[in-house]
């Protein structure tokens, strides 16, 4: 353990900006990330429920 | 051998793919969390503050994971869209589209945490240094992968074109891998470094190892969700998919 406060933990030895914004933003990229896609799979899935969601689309989407 | 040529091409199809990848996610998900809690732990308390860098060495237990994920996954993308061009298979297009956010995602954050560990290292958030500019243009072939997907309406074809300019793309892979040697860079050159002490760089050695891997196991899980949802986008008026039980 090289840290004796948390207070030492968080500044980081000066370079808090530095190290709290790599491992800040990773995370929160990530973790947003992670759940737009669970969105994106959630509206997928709500899109088959729809009664016409059966029907050719006029969009030019491949028909499967 | 004929076993895993015919096991390939089962797999190859979204129909038989869809439900295996589903069960795999929360495996992946959760072997990311501990490898994640594991690494943040060995990297911010374990170990020791480097004496020359201090304590803005640590962004290398993001960094490094960050880049190298972000040429390993542009490596799988263009292999998933190289088969797709071969085999023209429905599913390998859709790894290929589902890999690229993540991609891109990783090469953004490579560039991010490299600019917040330049400034207090090298003085300068960015130098157009030949490991930085190679990385950019990673970044910008996954933009320019998704940005070509959503330009085609027929997935299809987006698939080919996005497959043709992800092979192209591969040239700069050995680029940013070796042009830490090819020119002189401000960049540092081995990501363990031997000119500190060895007890140390074990520490750092193994967090930054486990934090590689977590960030791994997140690209797998996160891209098989994604596979998931653009396979129920794709093949939504597929016999198939209409028994789902997502769709009853």
């Amino acid at each position: 353990m090289s840290w004796t406060s948390a207070a030492e933990f968080f500044a980081m030895g000066g370079y808090a900006p530095y190290v709290w914004g790599s491992f800040g933003v990773v995370a929160l990229c990530l973790i947003v990330e992670a759940l737009a896609v669970r969105a994106r799979h959630l509206r997928a899935r709500a899109e088959l429920k729809r009664p016409d969601a059966a029907a050719p689309k006029v969009t030019g989407e491949a028909a499967a | 051998m004929g076993n895993r040529i015919v096991n390939w091409f089962r797999f190859s199809s979204p129909q038989a793919f869809y439900a295996p990848a589903g069960k795999m996610i929360p495996w992946f998900a959760a072997a990311a969390a501990i490898l994640a809690a594991l690494g943040l732990y060995i990297g911010l308390f374990a170990a020791p503050t480097d004496f020359q860098q201090g304590d803005a060495y640590r962004i290398i237990f993001v960094h490094v994971p960050a880049s190298w994920m972000s040429m390993f996954a542009y490596v799988v993308m263009a292999a998933w869209a190289g088969v797709g061009l071969v085999f023209n298979a429905r599913l390998s297009g859709m790894m290929a589209s589902a890999l690229a956010p993540t991609g891109a995602l990783f090469a953004f954050l490579s560039l991010w945490t490299g600019a917040l560990w330049g400034k207090p290292t090298w003085g300068t958030y960015w130098v157009w240094d030949a490991r930085l500019t190679s990385e950019l243009v990673l970044f910008f072939l996954y933009v320019g992968f998704l940005a070509l997907q959503a330009a085609i309406d027929d997935p299809r074809r987006a698939d080919k074109a996005g497959a043709v300019l992800a092979l192209v793309g591969v040239v700069n892979i050995p680029i940013i891998y070796f042009s830490v040697q090819w020119w002189n860079t401000l960049h540092q050159g081995a990501s363990v470094s031997v000119t500190r002490a060895p007890s140390m760089a074990a520490t750092m050695f193994t967090g930054m190892i486990v934090m590689v891997l977590a960030f791994w196991m997140y690209a797998i899980a996160v891209s098989l969700a994604r596979v998931r949802a653009i396979i129920l986008e794709r093949e939504r008026r597929a016999a198939w998919v209409r028994e789902l039980p997502e769709a009853a």
